[in-house]
């Protein structure tokens, strides 16, 4: 296998989610690639911009599509601002996937927490995208996503038919509210006070920023949910995604490819994690 | 595994026919530094004499024949609006002689990470296939602590060793090919008398290392002492240079980078040597850094060296050989971080 190799990828559609996010649909251009490539909830590609750099992105569609992968893309620096001025048709290409996956099947029967803060609803879109289809296999499925303010709530439009077709519970909340916002305001874990669960049950998925995890996992860890029941995905700097440049690196730990998703109970006990 | 026994003018026409057949890279003497010593690196070399076997040691090891400092992953060539990615590898086969067991243990280290795993590197397997390794042994220098980690004697990772005996070296041959490239040239199997100096010489060699840095329990240690103040002690000292591990012969930690040519016509992806002392080393976009206080980046170095590295958490990365102490200008070296670790958790 030629580890350097990229796949080559046609840019088939992009969609302006805010400002500052593009989310981008890729198609693997060569058929028999196409075919090879499959992934799992939680997982990232290494997109590669020629002469520009190469950054790890989480794919952020459903396992199930096989014909173009979805990727949501903030606007952070060199190679993400080469992304959003691409156009319909240009090629860019990637490498992956890389990295560890969500645990679908171990939470089969569960209820399921599903928490993202701001750009970390991106990640748990593979996730929600594997339980609505897979609904049956899953008790009750809250999502609780908080944002810093409305304007930067991500993917408003599928929010509807997560609720209503796929009957996920979807809780929102924002640190500061505008003249039409009219829902919570306040931390994420305050979404908690309009749950209740059953916390021997529940599995739990947290995607966002450092800073949240240790907010809520230890708040579910005080509402008796296991941590080894928990799983984040963390984020490093990453260059080669393949454990060897070690940029990723938490304590003697490759975010790369031991990671990016992590149980909790492993995380408590890496140095340096959060 | 063989041994035989060379004469050193035997030896002498082994190798100058090995340096007429292939590339070959060797101790030479470069320079002498303030005080008058001299300073060896490894170069490449065109006749027996212009190596000097009794270096001893040399400032860089030999990594970088390994690792080039910066080379080319892949190259991609534009045309219209779409573009090409085109991988080579250029391999020479060549020959390195007098290389000194730590820095082959050195290697086999970062083998572990370069050849196994789920992404092996063609770029090193290539190099590392195509070069014929030259063992010999040294006395060790004052600060070498190679011993205290087991690293002063080599078990694989070569394919010829030498052992000095005298008027003779005891041979350690290692691959088919090394065994094939020696029927040139005569070899003894070893008498009674050879096995004798052989052993002698190990024991002598053992005896010669002055310093001793006690290693036993220092992954547990490094998790106990995390947040111990001997960290910020020599952290505060850093001058986040990376000469520790420019010259370090397994330290791997690397970039990667793209540049544009100035036709804009290609663009070249490389991997660069890199250092996890340098201050942007694990900040991420927005400008968070997972490390920003010196002290958090001295402290992961000699963690990701003591704790264990890659997929073996148990085995020590480091071989002792206190490059990283000669050059560091801040006068850091591990003896002196690790035995304050010890004192801190042993008081
Ligand atoms: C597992 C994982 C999944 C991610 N998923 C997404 C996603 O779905 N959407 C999204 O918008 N962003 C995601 N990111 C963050 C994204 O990779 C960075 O924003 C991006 O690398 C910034 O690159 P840049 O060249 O534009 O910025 P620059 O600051 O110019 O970055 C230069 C180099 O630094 C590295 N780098 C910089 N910041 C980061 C970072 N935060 N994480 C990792 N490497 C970095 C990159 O390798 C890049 O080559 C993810 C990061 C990780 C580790
Ligand atoms: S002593 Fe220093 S330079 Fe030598 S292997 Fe250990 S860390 Fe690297
Ligand atoms: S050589 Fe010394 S000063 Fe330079 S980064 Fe290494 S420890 Fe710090
Ligand atoms: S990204 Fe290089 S080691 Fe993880």
């Amino acid at each position: 296998m030629k580890t350097d190799k990229v796949y080559k990828c046609e840019i088939i559609n992009m969609i302006e989610l805010t400002p500052m996010e593009k989310l981008f649909h890729l198609r693997i251009l060569d058929p028999a690639e196409r075919d090879l490539f499959s992934f799992r909830a939680g997982q990232f590609v290494m997109v590669e911009v020629p002469g520009f750099g190469e950054v790890p992105i989480s794919l952020s569609s459903s396992p199930n599509n096989r014909e173009f992968m979805e990727l949501c893309i903030r606007k952070a620096g060199q190679t993400t601002n080469m992304l959003h001025k691409a156009r319909i048709g240009s090629r860019v290409g990637i490498r992956g996937p890389f990295g560890t996956a969500f645990p679908m099947e171990q939470m089969v029967g569960h209820n399921l927490l599903l928490i993202a803060g701001g750009l970390g609803l991106a990640p748990l879109r593979a996730p929600i995208y594997w339980v609505t289809d897979h609904r049956s296999d899953y008790r009750d499925v809250h999502i609780l996503y908080g944002t810093k303010e409305p304007w930067q709530m991500l993917f408003t439009y599928q929010y509807e038919e997560w609720e209503r077709i796929n009957h996920i519970r979807m809780l929102t909340i924002v640190e500061k509210g505008d003249e039409n916002w009219k829902g919570n305001t306040g931390m994420i874990t305050e979404l908690f006070n309009d749950i209740t669960i059953d916390p021997a049950n529940t599995y739990a998925i947290v995607c966002g920023p450092p800073v949240m995890f240790k907010f809520v996992c230890n708040h579910m860890d005080n509402l008796g949910i296991p941590m080894n029941h928990m799983f984040v995905s963390l984020e490093r700097r990453m260059h080669c995604g393949m454990g060897k440049c070690c940029r990723c690196m938490v304590g003697s730990t490759f975010t790369c490819v031991d990671g990016p998703v992590f149980d909790y109970w492993s995380v408590m006990n890496l140095k340096e994690a959060i | 595994m063989i041994y035989k026994v060379i004469t050193k003018s035997e030896f002498r026409k082994f190798v100058s026919g090995l340096i007429r057949e292939n590339q070959t890279i060797g101790p030479k003497l470069v320079d002498s530094d303030r005080e008058g010593n001299p300073i060896y690196q490894f170069k490449e070399v065109n006749s027996f004499d212009e190596m000097d076997l009794d270096y001893t040691q040399a400032d860089y090891s030999i990594k970088n024949f390994y690792l080039p400092f910066r080379e080319e992953l892949s190259r991609f060539d534009y045309s219209n609006s779409d573009w090409e990615q085109n991988i080579e590898y250029h391999v020479h086969p060549r020959v390195i002689v007098g290389v000194r067991a730590c820095d082959i243990n050195a290697l086999t280290k970062l083998d572990k990470i370069f050849m196994k795993g789920n992404f092996p590197s063609p770029h090193y397997i290539a190099r590392r296939k195509n070069t014929f390794l030259i063992g010999m042994d040294h006395e060790p220098l004052d600060d070498c602590f190679c011993k205290s980690l087991n690293q002063d004697v080599v078990r694989h990772g070569f394919n010829l060793y030498c052992t000095d005996i005298g008027k003779s070296y005891y041979l350690t041959i290692n691959s088919s090919k090394a065994f094939n490239f020696l029927r040139n040239v005569k070899t003894s199997d070893p008498g009674k008398e050879d096995d004798r100096k052989y052993i002698e010489r190990r024991k002598y060699l053992k005896k010669k290392f002055r310093t001793h840095v006690e290693v036993t329990g220092l992954p547990a240690l490094m998790d106990i002492e995390f947040q111990s103040d001997v960290w910020k002690k020599w952290g505060d000292k850093c001058l986040n240079c990376g000469s520790c591990a420019m010259v370090c012969p397994t330290c791997y930690c690397h970039g990667v980078e793209e540049n544009i040519e100035v036709n804009l016509k290609r663009s070249r992806k490389e991997r660069v040597q890199y250092s996890c002392s340098i201050v942007d080393f694990a900040e991420v976009a927005g400008g968070h850094n997972f490390r920003p206080l010196k002290e958090d980046r001295l402290k992961y170095r000699f963690y990701h060296h003591y704790r264990g590295f890659a997929e073996n958490a148990d085995e020590q990365i480091c071989v002792g050989c206190n490059r990283c102490g000669r050059a560091c200008l801040a006068g850091i070296n591990p003896r002196d971080v690790i035995n304050d670790l010890r004192m801190e958790s042993e008081e």
